[in-house]
């Protein structure tokens, strides 16, 4: 059974599809998050749909939704990048909220900054049309050993 | 102590906040959170357990981001709390420690508190747990709460309105 996790992220690293192994997590599904693989970098894409809003009348994207495409973002790009044998776990995240978040299709894409033998930290930036102009930023630090 | 009067009903009080929280705020509804209780400037929200909102299948243990929106909801609505009118705040920054993974099968709640409101700035902590005593995540938010002239209605126990800072 916790022999699972590692075969997914092994055949993940192995034949790059990072998406097949997103999918495989229940609440990725419940998001609509869906991974870009590029040459350097994967994309995360949070489709829009209407149970991400948090506030009906604007409308706008619920902070939470942001803060888990963020977060979301970063992991993957961890276990892309890193050796861990499980999913990191995240010890800390701050989402600083940039600008309005229309109930529009959302990226976001992360950097490790540090990979430490125990913590890596990773910076995220999510954003809508325009890649200049991210909606939020996220900055954490991860465990990536037991 | 009741913030809505001496004879304000509690339960018919957190009934009407839940109507307008699940209506206004529809990804609120879809995890099912429900405001359990209130004070003035202070929330207290259930997120159901649901399997699909498992971060990690082989263990069935929640996701992080369904904890960061129980924390960012509950946050909001302790501001709103505080400032009891539906006047549109902004989330500025939001800050999660986790302590501990959540247990699986198990309900979490968040309670959060509006320790200052200032004129532009509200500041938001909160705890999440699942057994009084016990948290597995803590919370520090800053909200901008929206200059006079605004009408767009915020709102009441919302996420913190992403979009009304324009």
């Amino acid at each position: 059974m916790a022999d699972s996790v590692l075969a997914r992220i092994e055949e993940a690293r192995r034949t790059g599809n990072w998406r097949a192994f997103a999918e495989w997590i229940p609440y990725v599904r419940y998001l609509g998050l869906e991974v870009e693989v590029g040459e350097q970098e994967l994309v995360t894409l949070m489709r829009f749909a209407p149970h991400l809003v948090g506030n009906a009348s604007l409308p706008a994207l619920h902070g939470g939704t942001l803060g888990a495409l963020l977060e979301s973002a970063a992991i993957f790009q961890l276990l892309r990048e890193a050796e861990s044998a499980f999913i990191p776990k995240t010890i800390t995240i701050t989402v600083d909220y940039l600008r309005p978040a229309r109930p529009v299709d959302t990226r976001a894409r992360a950097i490790v900054t540090r990979q430490g033998r125990r913590v890596a930290n990773v910076r995220a930036e999510a954003w809508q049309e325009d890649r200049d102009r991210p909606v939020a930023l996220a900055f954490g630090h991860f465990l990536v050993t037991t | 102590m009741s913030i809505f009067g001496p004879d304000a009903d509690k339960a018919a009080i957190l009934e009407r906040i839940n109507r307008t929280f699940c209506s206004m705020v529809p990804h609120n509804e879809s995890l099912g959170l429900t405001m359990t209780d209130y004070d003035e400037g202070a929330a207290v929200i259930r997120l159901p357990y649901s399997t699909r909102l498992v971060g990690n299948p082989d263990t069935g243990v929640l996701h992080g981001g369904a904890i960061t929106a129980l924390l960012d909801a509950t946050c909001g609505a302790a501001v709103f709390m505080k400032l009891m009118s539906p006047i549109p705040i902004a989330t500025l920054d939001l800050r999660i420690d986790y302590l501990k993974p959540a247990t699986p099968s198990q309900d979490v709640f968040a309670r959060a508190e509006c320790f200052k409101l200032a004129r532009n700035v509200a500041f938001a902590r909160a705890i999440a747990y699942q057994t009084a005593g016990d948290p597995i995540a803590t919370a520090a938010a800053t909200f901008m709460i929206s200059t006079p002239g605004k009408t767009a209605m915020a709102p009441i126990g919302g996420d913190g309105s992403k979009a009304t800072d324009g």
